[in-house]
Protein backbone atom coordinates (compact mmCIF):
# COMPACT_ATOMS: atom_id res chain seq x y z
CA UNK A 1 0.00 0.00 0.00
CA UNK A 2 1.53 3.21 -1.10
CA UNK A 3 -0.81 6.14 -0.74
CA UNK A 4 1.65 8.74 -1.91
CA UNK A 5 2.50 6.82 -5.06
CA UNK A 6 -1.16 6.30 -5.84
CA UNK A 7 -1.90 9.94 -5.10
CA UNK A 8 0.82 10.93 -7.52
CA UNK A 9 -0.01 8.51 -10.33
CA UNK A 10 -3.77 8.21 -10.11
CA UNK A 11 -4.83 11.78 -9.35
CA UNK A 12 -4.84 13.06 -12.95
CA UNK A 13 -6.83 10.01 -14.07
CA UNK A 14 -9.26 10.20 -11.20
CA UNK A 15 -9.79 13.92 -11.70
CA UNK A 16 -10.67 13.28 -15.36
CA UNK A 17 -13.09 10.62 -14.18
CA UNK A 18 -14.50 12.97 -11.56
CA UNK A 19 -15.14 15.54 -14.25
CA UNK A 20 -17.12 12.97 -16.18
CA UNK A 21 -19.04 11.87 -13.08
CA UNK A 22 -19.99 15.41 -12.13
CA UNK A 23 -20.74 16.42 -15.71
CA UNK A 24 -23.02 13.51 -16.46
CA UNK A 25 -24.72 13.93 -13.09
CA UNK A 26 -25.50 17.59 -13.65
CA UNK A 27 -26.75 17.01 -17.19
CA UNK A 28 -28.90 14.04 -16.16
CA UNK A 29 -30.33 15.85 -13.15
CA UNK A 30 -31.26 18.80 -15.32
CA UNK A 31 -33.09 16.55 -17.81
CA UNK A 32 -34.42 14.44 -14.95
CA UNK A 33 -35.94 17.49 -13.24
CA UNK A 34 -37.68 18.58 -16.43
CA UNK A 35 -38.85 15.06 -17.17
CA UNK A 36 -39.94 14.65 -13.55
CA UNK A 37 -41.94 17.86 -13.47
CA UNK A 38 -43.58 17.00 -16.78
CA UNK A 39 -44.39 13.46 -15.67
CA UNK A 40 -45.69 14.71 -12.35
CA UNK A 41 -48.07 17.15 -14.04
CA UNK A 42 -49.24 14.30 -16.27
CA UNK A 43 -49.84 12.03 -13.33
CA UNK A 44 -51.95 14.59 -11.44
CA UNK A 45 -53.90 15.65 -14.53
CA UNK A 46 -57.46 14.52 -15.05
CA UNK A 47 -56.70 13.16 -18.52
CA UNK A 48 -56.67 9.37 -18.20
CA UNK A 49 -54.30 8.85 -21.13
CA UNK A 50 -51.64 11.23 -19.76
CA UNK A 51 -52.06 9.72 -16.32
CA UNK A 52 -51.65 6.24 -17.82
CA UNK A 53 -48.49 7.12 -19.74
CA UNK A 54 -46.92 8.63 -16.63
CA UNK A 55 -47.93 5.61 -14.57
CA UNK A 56 -46.46 3.06 -16.99
CA UNK A 57 -43.20 5.02 -17.29
CA UNK A 58 -42.76 5.24 -13.53
CA UNK A 59 -43.74 1.59 -13.12
CA UNK A 60 -41.13 0.38 -15.63
CA UNK A 61 -38.31 2.49 -14.22
CA UNK A 62 -39.04 1.58 -10.62
CA UNK A 63 -39.57 -2.08 -11.41
CA UNK A 64 -36.27 -2.71 -13.19
CA UNK A 65 -32.65 -2.35 -12.03
CA UNK A 66 -30.73 0.54 -13.52
CA UNK A 67 -28.00 -1.75 -14.78
CA UNK A 68 -30.57 -3.53 -16.96
CA UNK A 69 -31.92 -0.18 -18.16
CA UNK A 70 -28.40 0.88 -19.09
CA UNK A 71 -27.83 -2.36 -21.04
CA UNK A 72 -31.11 -1.88 -22.89
CA UNK A 73 -30.32 1.72 -23.81
CA UNK A 74 -26.70 1.07 -24.78
CA UNK A 75 -26.84 -2.45 -26.32
CA UNK A 76 -30.49 -3.36 -26.81
CA UNK A 77 -32.10 -0.31 -28.31
CA UNK A 78 -29.33 0.30 -30.90
CA UNK A 79 -29.69 -3.30 -32.12
CA UNK A 80 -33.38 -2.71 -32.69
CA UNK A 81 -32.94 0.68 -34.32
CA UNK A 82 -30.14 -0.59 -36.59
CA UNK A 83 -32.66 -2.82 -38.35
CA UNK A 84 -34.27 0.33 -39.71
CA UNK A 85 -31.32 2.75 -39.64
CA UNK A 86 -28.20 0.63 -40.17
CA UNK A 87 -25.80 3.48 -39.47
CA UNK A 88 -27.25 4.19 -36.04
CA UNK A 89 -24.72 4.40 -33.21
CA UNK A 90 -24.84 5.49 -29.62
CA UNK A 91 -21.88 6.37 -27.40
CA UNK A 92 -21.57 5.54 -23.73
CA UNK A 93 -22.01 9.16 -22.66
CA UNK A 94 -25.29 9.66 -24.53
CA UNK A 95 -26.62 6.30 -23.37
CA UNK A 96 -25.56 7.18 -19.84
CA UNK A 97 -27.36 10.53 -19.87
CA UNK A 98 -30.52 8.90 -21.27
CA UNK A 99 -30.50 6.12 -18.67
CA UNK A 100 -29.82 8.40 -15.71
CA UNK A 101 -32.33 11.04 -16.84
CA UNK A 102 -35.07 8.47 -17.35
CA UNK A 103 -34.28 7.02 -13.95
CA UNK A 104 -34.09 10.27 -12.01
CA UNK A 105 -37.14 11.61 -13.87
CA UNK A 106 -39.37 8.80 -12.67
CA UNK A 107 -38.33 9.08 -9.04
CA UNK A 108 -38.44 12.89 -9.07
CA UNK A 109 -41.94 12.78 -10.58
CA UNK A 110 -43.14 10.84 -7.55
CA UNK A 111 -41.31 13.21 -5.19
CA UNK A 112 -42.90 16.25 -6.87
CA UNK A 113 -46.32 14.60 -6.78
CA UNK A 114 -45.94 13.97 -3.07
CA UNK A 115 -44.97 17.60 -2.54
CA UNK A 116 -47.92 18.94 -4.52
CA UNK A 117 -50.38 16.66 -2.79
CA UNK A 118 -49.04 17.72 0.61
CA UNK A 119 -50.22 21.30 -0.02
CA UNK A 120 -53.66 21.61 1.63
CA UNK A 121 -56.62 21.88 -0.72
CA UNK A 122 -57.68 25.09 1.02
CA UNK A 123 -54.66 26.87 -0.45
CA UNK A 124 -55.89 26.14 -3.96
CA UNK A 125 -59.46 27.05 -3.09
CA UNK A 126 -58.41 30.37 -1.58
CA UNK A 127 -56.39 31.26 -4.67
CA UNK A 128 -59.16 30.22 -7.07
CA UNK A 129 -61.76 32.13 -5.04
CA UNK A 130 -59.67 35.27 -5.52
CA UNK A 131 -59.92 34.78 -9.28
CA UNK A 132 -56.50 33.27 -9.99
CA UNK A 133 -56.47 30.86 -12.92
CA UNK A 134 -55.57 27.20 -12.46
CA UNK A 135 -52.09 27.73 -13.88
CA UNK A 136 -51.40 30.85 -11.82
CA UNK A 137 -52.58 29.05 -8.68
CA UNK A 138 -50.13 26.27 -9.43
CA UNK A 139 -47.20 28.60 -10.04
CA UNK A 140 -47.80 31.21 -7.34
CA UNK A 141 -49.34 29.19 -4.53
CA UNK A 142 -48.95 25.42 -4.86
CA UNK A 143 -45.48 24.90 -6.33
CA UNK A 144 -43.59 27.19 -3.91
CA UNK A 145 -45.10 25.30 -0.98
CA UNK A 146 -44.63 21.92 -2.67
CA UNK A 147 -40.97 22.73 -3.29
CA UNK A 148 -40.37 23.18 0.42
CA UNK A 149 -41.96 19.85 1.23
CA UNK A 150 -40.15 18.05 -1.57
CA UNK A 151 -36.69 19.54 -1.07
CA UNK A 152 -35.22 16.94 1.33
CA UNK A 153 -36.39 14.04 -0.87
CA UNK A 154 -35.16 15.85 -3.97
CA UNK A 155 -31.69 16.21 -2.51
CA UNK A 156 -31.78 12.56 -1.57
CA UNK A 157 -32.57 11.67 -5.19
CA UNK A 158 -29.74 13.93 -6.40
CA UNK A 159 -27.33 12.02 -4.18
CA UNK A 160 -28.60 8.68 -5.45
CA UNK A 161 -28.24 9.83 -9.06
CA UNK A 162 -24.68 11.03 -8.52
CA UNK A 163 -23.71 7.70 -6.99
CA UNK A 164 -25.58 5.75 -9.65
CA UNK A 165 -23.27 7.16 -12.31
CA UNK A 166 -20.81 4.54 -11.09
CA UNK A 167 -23.11 1.82 -12.44
CA UNK A 168 -22.59 3.27 -15.91
CA UNK A 169 -18.99 2.12 -15.88
CA UNK A 170 -20.42 -1.23 -17.06
CA UNK A 171 -21.26 0.32 -20.45
CA UNK A 172 -17.78 1.82 -20.64
CA UNK A 173 -18.48 5.35 -19.43
CA UNK A 174 -15.12 6.82 -18.39
CA UNK A 175 -16.31 7.95 -14.99
CA UNK A 176 -14.23 7.96 -11.82
CA UNK A 177 -14.92 4.31 -11.01
CA UNK A 178 -13.97 3.19 -14.48
CA UNK A 179 -10.72 5.19 -14.39
CA UNK A 180 -9.93 3.69 -11.01
CA UNK A 181 -10.53 0.18 -12.33
CA UNK A 182 -8.13 0.79 -15.18
CA UNK A 183 -5.46 2.15 -12.85
CA UNK A 184 -5.89 -0.70 -10.39
CA UNK A 185 -5.52 -3.16 -13.23
CA UNK A 186 -2.02 -1.88 -13.84
CA UNK A 187 -0.88 -1.06 -10.33
CA UNK A 188 -2.75 -3.52 -8.09
CA UNK A 189 -3.19 -0.68 -5.55
CA UNK A 190 -6.76 -1.62 -4.67
CA UNK A 191 -6.98 -0.19 -1.19
CA UNK A 192 -5.44 3.22 -1.74
CA UNK A 193 -7.12 3.80 -5.09
CA UNK A 194 -10.63 2.99 -3.97
CA UNK A 195 -10.18 4.98 -0.76
CA UNK A 196 -9.38 8.00 -2.93
CA UNK A 197 -12.42 7.30 -5.09
CA UNK A 198 -14.60 7.18 -1.98
CA UNK A 199 -13.14 10.48 -0.77
CA UNK A 200 -13.94 12.16 -4.09
CA UNK A 201 -17.58 11.02 -3.84
CA UNK A 202 -17.74 12.21 -0.25
CA UNK A 203 -16.48 15.65 -1.23
CA UNK A 204 -18.94 16.06 -4.10
CA UNK A 205 -21.90 14.90 -2.05
CA UNK A 206 -20.89 17.01 0.95
CA UNK A 207 -20.87 20.08 -1.29
CA UNK A 208 -24.36 19.21 -2.47
CA UNK A 209 -25.51 18.81 1.12
CA UNK A 210 -24.15 22.23 2.05
CA UNK A 211 -26.09 23.81 -0.82
CA UNK A 212 -29.25 21.97 0.19
CA UNK A 213 -28.96 23.04 3.83
CA UNK A 214 -28.71 26.62 2.64
CA UNK A 215 -31.78 26.19 0.42
CA UNK A 216 -33.75 24.52 3.19
CA UNK A 217 -33.02 27.45 5.46
CA UNK A 218 -34.14 29.91 2.82
CA UNK A 219 -37.50 28.25 2.32
CA UNK A 220 -38.20 27.53 5.99
CA UNK A 221 -40.74 30.34 6.26
CA UNK A 222 -43.01 28.44 8.58
CA UNK A 223 -40.50 27.52 11.23
CA UNK A 224 -40.86 29.55 14.40
CA UNK A 225 -38.38 32.32 14.99
CA UNK B 1 -82.99 47.48 -4.75
CA UNK B 2 -80.92 45.72 -7.38
CA UNK B 3 -80.81 41.98 -7.35
CA UNK B 4 -77.24 40.75 -6.78
CA UNK B 5 -77.70 37.01 -6.58
CA UNK B 6 -80.46 34.92 -8.09
CA UNK B 7 -80.48 31.19 -7.49
CA UNK B 8 -83.10 29.02 -9.14
CA UNK B 9 -83.73 25.30 -8.50
CA UNK B 10 -80.12 24.74 -7.48
CA UNK B 11 -79.23 21.07 -7.17
CA UNK B 12 -75.98 19.44 -6.15
CA UNK B 13 -75.16 15.81 -5.63
CA UNK B 14 -71.92 14.03 -4.81
CA UNK B 15 -72.35 10.71 -6.57
CA UNK B 16 -75.58 9.26 -5.22
CA UNK B 17 -75.74 11.65 -2.29
CA UNK B 18 -78.08 14.56 -2.92
CA UNK B 19 -76.81 17.52 -0.91
CA UNK B 20 -78.92 20.31 -2.39
CA UNK B 21 -82.44 19.48 -3.49
CA UNK B 22 -83.60 22.61 -5.26
CA UNK B 23 -82.71 25.93 -3.67
CA UNK B 24 -84.38 29.19 -4.73
CA UNK B 25 -82.96 32.41 -3.33
CA UNK B 26 -82.76 36.00 -4.39
CA UNK B 27 -80.37 38.37 -2.63
CA UNK B 28 -80.51 42.13 -3.02
CA UNK B 29 -77.59 44.55 -3.12
CA UNK B 30 -76.41 45.44 0.37
CA UNK B 31 -78.38 42.65 1.97
CA UNK B 32 -76.83 40.54 4.74
CA UNK B 33 -78.12 36.99 4.64
CA UNK B 34 -77.22 34.48 7.33
CA UNK B 35 -77.64 30.81 6.55
CA UNK B 36 -78.12 28.59 9.58
CA UNK B 37 -78.93 24.93 9.98
CA UNK B 38 -77.65 21.62 11.32
CA UNK B 39 -74.38 20.21 9.96
CA UNK B 40 -74.91 18.23 6.80
CA UNK B 41 -77.81 20.44 5.79
CA UNK B 42 -75.94 21.63 2.70
CA UNK B 43 -75.40 25.23 3.74
CA UNK B 44 -71.65 25.26 3.06
CA UNK B 45 -72.18 23.46 -0.23
CA UNK B 46 -74.76 26.07 -1.19
CA UNK B 47 -72.28 28.84 -0.42
CA UNK B 48 -69.49 27.13 -2.36
CA UNK B 49 -71.76 26.80 -5.39
CA UNK B 50 -72.13 30.58 -5.48
CA UNK B 51 -68.53 31.04 -6.67
CA UNK B 52 -68.39 27.66 -8.38
CA UNK B 53 -65.91 26.09 -5.98
CA UNK B 54 -68.50 23.33 -6.13
CA UNK B 55 -70.00 22.68 -9.50
CA UNK B 56 -73.77 22.63 -9.27
CA UNK B 57 -75.50 19.60 -10.75
CA UNK B 58 -78.59 21.51 -11.84
CA UNK B 59 -80.39 24.81 -11.70
CA UNK B 60 -79.23 28.31 -12.39
CA UNK B 61 -77.12 30.89 -10.53
CA UNK B 62 -77.00 34.47 -11.73
CA UNK B 63 -74.56 36.84 -10.05
CA UNK B 64 -74.44 40.48 -11.14
CA UNK B 65 -76.21 39.39 -14.29
CA UNK B 66 -73.68 36.65 -15.13
CA UNK B 67 -75.03 33.11 -15.42
CA UNK B 68 -72.03 31.58 -13.67
CA UNK B 69 -72.91 27.97 -14.44
CA UNK B 70 -72.54 28.74 -18.14
CA UNK B 71 -69.42 27.04 -19.47
CA UNK B 72 -68.48 30.04 -21.57
CA UNK B 73 -68.37 32.45 -18.70
CA UNK B 74 -64.90 33.53 -17.52
CA UNK B 75 -65.26 32.30 -13.97
CA UNK B 76 -61.96 33.87 -12.88
CA UNK B 77 -63.30 37.30 -13.79
CA UNK B 78 -66.54 36.68 -11.90
CA UNK B 79 -64.69 35.38 -8.86
CA UNK B 80 -62.75 38.64 -8.65
CA UNK B 81 -66.08 40.27 -7.70
CA UNK B 82 -66.92 37.64 -5.07
CA UNK B 83 -64.83 37.51 -1.94
CA UNK B 84 -64.75 34.32 0.10
CA UNK B 85 -63.67 33.72 3.68
CA UNK B 86 -63.09 30.16 4.81
CA UNK B 87 -63.48 28.35 8.09
CA UNK B 88 -59.77 27.51 8.16
CA UNK B 89 -58.58 30.94 6.94
CA UNK B 90 -56.44 29.40 4.17
CA UNK B 91 -53.85 32.16 4.18
CA UNK B 92 -50.98 31.39 1.81
CA UNK B 93 -48.47 30.04 4.28
CA UNK B 94 -45.38 30.84 2.17
CA UNK B 95 -46.20 34.55 1.95
CA UNK B 96 -46.17 37.34 4.49
CA UNK B 97 -49.44 38.93 5.54
CA UNK B 98 -48.89 41.86 3.20
CA UNK B 99 -47.97 39.63 0.25
CA UNK B 100 -51.04 37.50 0.90
CA UNK B 101 -53.19 40.56 0.36
CA UNK B 102 -51.20 41.85 -2.61
CA UNK B 103 -51.08 38.63 -4.64
CA UNK B 104 -54.48 38.66 -6.35
CA UNK B 105 -54.76 42.40 -7.10
CA UNK B 106 -51.35 42.35 -8.77
CA UNK B 107 -51.96 39.09 -10.61
CA UNK B 108 -55.27 40.31 -12.01
CA UNK B 109 -53.63 43.61 -12.95
CA UNK B 110 -56.30 45.43 -10.98
CA UNK B 111 -53.54 47.33 -9.18
CA UNK B 112 -49.87 48.07 -9.69
CA UNK B 113 -47.54 46.63 -7.04
CA UNK B 114 -47.24 50.04 -5.40
CA UNK B 115 -51.01 50.54 -5.33
CA UNK B 116 -51.50 47.01 -4.06
CA UNK B 117 -49.11 47.63 -1.19
CA UNK B 118 -50.90 50.83 -0.28
CA UNK B 119 -54.26 49.06 -0.40
CA UNK B 120 -52.88 46.21 1.71
CA UNK B 121 -51.68 48.60 4.39
CA UNK B 122 -55.00 50.47 4.42
CA UNK B 123 -56.92 47.21 4.77
CA UNK B 124 -54.63 45.98 7.53
CA UNK B 125 -55.25 49.22 9.37
CA UNK B 126 -58.96 48.70 8.95
CA UNK B 127 -58.80 45.24 10.55
CA UNK B 128 -56.34 46.49 13.18
CA UNK B 129 -53.28 44.52 12.07
CA UNK B 130 -50.96 47.02 10.39
CA UNK B 131 -48.12 45.97 12.70
CA UNK B 132 -48.36 42.40 11.37
CA UNK B 133 -47.75 43.28 7.72
CA UNK B 134 -44.44 41.44 7.52
CA UNK B 135 -45.36 38.49 9.72
CA UNK B 136 -46.05 35.02 8.31
CA UNK B 137 -49.49 33.50 8.86
CA UNK B 138 -48.22 30.91 11.38
CA UNK B 139 -47.06 33.73 13.63
CA UNK B 140 -50.63 35.01 14.02
CA UNK B 141 -53.49 33.82 16.20
CA UNK B 142 -56.55 32.32 14.55
CA UNK B 143 -58.55 35.49 14.96
CA UNK B 144 -55.77 37.57 13.44
CA UNK B 145 -55.43 35.14 10.53
CA UNK B 146 -59.13 35.36 9.83
CA UNK B 147 -59.03 39.15 9.88
CA UNK B 148 -56.15 39.04 7.37
CA UNK B 149 -58.18 36.63 5.25
CA UNK B 150 -61.03 39.12 5.20
CA UNK B 151 -58.61 41.91 4.24
CA UNK B 152 -57.22 39.69 1.46
CA UNK B 153 -60.70 39.27 -0.01
CA UNK B 154 -61.47 42.96 0.29
CA UNK B 155 -58.31 43.86 -1.63
CA UNK B 156 -60.05 42.73 -4.81
CA UNK B 157 -62.78 45.24 -4.06
CA UNK B 158 -65.56 42.65 -4.33
CA UNK B 159 -69.21 43.55 -4.25
CA UNK B 160 -70.31 40.30 -2.64
CA UNK B 161 -68.66 38.55 0.29
CA UNK B 162 -69.21 34.89 1.14
CA UNK B 163 -68.38 33.66 4.65
CA UNK B 164 -68.14 29.93 5.28
CA UNK B 165 -68.39 29.44 9.05
CA UNK B 166 -65.72 32.11 9.61
CA UNK B 167 -65.58 31.72 13.38
CA UNK B 168 -66.03 27.96 13.76
CA UNK B 169 -62.31 27.20 13.95
CA UNK B 170 -61.55 30.00 16.42
CA UNK B 171 -60.95 29.93 20.14
CA UNK B 172 -63.96 31.48 21.88
CA UNK B 173 -62.13 34.65 22.92
CA UNK B 174 -61.23 35.40 19.29
CA UNK B 175 -64.71 35.10 17.83
CA UNK B 176 -65.62 38.64 18.82
CA UNK B 177 -62.83 40.39 16.92
CA UNK B 178 -63.75 38.64 13.67
CA UNK B 179 -67.47 39.27 14.09
CA UNK B 180 -66.69 42.94 14.74
CA UNK B 181 -64.91 43.25 11.38
CA UNK B 182 -67.86 41.55 9.67
CA UNK B 183 -70.30 43.80 11.46
CA UNK B 184 -68.48 46.89 10.19
CA UNK B 185 -68.48 45.44 6.70
CA UNK B 186 -72.24 44.92 6.89
CA UNK B 187 -72.76 48.46 8.13
CA UNK B 188 -70.70 49.67 5.17
CA UNK B 189 -73.30 48.23 2.83
CA UNK B 190 -71.54 45.07 1.62
CA UNK B 191 -73.72 42.31 0.21
CA UNK B 192 -72.95 39.34 2.44
CA UNK B 193 -73.90 35.68 2.60
CA UNK B 194 -72.80 34.20 5.91
CA UNK B 195 -72.99 30.54 6.85
CA UNK B 196 -72.71 30.59 10.60
CA UNK B 197 -73.42 29.01 13.94
CA UNK B 198 -73.25 32.40 15.66
CA UNK B 199 -76.93 32.94 16.36
CA UNK B 200 -76.22 36.20 18.17
CA UNK B 201 -74.52 37.62 15.10
CA UNK B 202 -77.33 36.43 12.84
CA UNK B 203 -79.92 38.01 15.09
CA UNK B 204 -78.09 41.37 15.33
CA UNK B 205 -76.65 41.84 11.87
CA UNK B 206 -78.65 39.81 9.37
CA UNK B 207 -81.38 41.38 7.26
CA UNK B 208 -82.63 37.91 6.55
CA UNK B 209 -82.08 34.50 8.08
CA UNK B 210 -82.33 31.32 6.04
CA UNK B 211 -82.80 28.04 7.83
CA UNK B 212 -81.65 25.03 5.82
CA UNK B 213 -82.07 21.34 6.51
CA UNK B 214 -81.64 18.27 4.29
CA UNK B 215 -80.65 20.31 1.28
CA UNK B 216 -83.69 22.57 1.15
CA UNK B 217 -84.64 25.94 2.59
CA UNK B 218 -87.09 25.12 5.35
CA UNK B 219 -87.84 28.63 6.44
CA UNK B 220 -86.63 32.16 5.87
CA UNK B 221 -87.45 35.63 7.13
CA UNK B 222 -86.18 38.48 9.24
CA UNK B 223 -84.26 37.48 12.37
CA UNK B 224 -87.32 38.43 14.44
CA UNK B 225 -89.53 36.10 12.43
CA UNK B 226 -87.17 33.12 12.35
CA UNK B 227 -85.81 33.35 15.89
CA UNK B 228 -88.85 34.90 17.57
CA UNK B 229 -91.66 33.09 15.89
CA UNK B 230 -90.51 30.09 13.85
CA UNK B 231 -93.29 28.47 11.85
CA UNK B 232 -91.83 25.09 10.97
CA UNK B 233 -91.32 22.28 13.48
CA UNK B 234 -87.89 21.53 12.02
CA UNK B 235 -86.81 25.13 12.72
CA UNK B 236 -88.20 25.07 16.25
CA UNK B 237 -86.40 21.82 16.96
CA UNK B 238 -83.07 23.21 15.70
CA UNK B 239 -83.41 26.52 17.54
CA UNK B 240 -84.29 24.80 20.79
CA UNK B 241 -80.98 22.97 20.57
CA UNK B 242 -78.77 25.96 19.78
CA UNK B 243 -80.34 28.88 21.61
Amino acid sequence: MDFLRVLDEATPLLLQGLQMTVGISLLSLLFGMLLGLFTCLMSISKNKLLKGIAGVYIWIVRGTPMIVQAFIVFFGAPQLIQQFVPAFKIDAFTAGVITLSLNAGAYLAEIFRGGIQAVPKGQTEAARSLGLSKAKTMVKVVLPQAFKVALPSMVNQFIITIKDTSILSVIGLADIVNRAKVYVGKSYQFFATYIFVAIYYLVVISLLMIVSKYLEKRVSYDRKG
Amino acid sequence: MTEKVKVTALKKSFGKLNVLNGIDVSIAEGEVVCVIGPSGSGKSTFLRCLNRLEKATGGEIIIDGYPILDKHININKVRQQIGMVFQNFNLFSHLTVKKNIMLAPIDSKKLTPAQAEETAMQLLKRVGLEDKADAYPHQLSGGQQQRVAIARSLAMNPDIMLFDEPTSALDPEMVGEVLQVMRELAEGGMTMVVVTHEMGFARDVADRVIFMADGVIVEEGTPEEVFGNPKEDRTKEFLSCVL
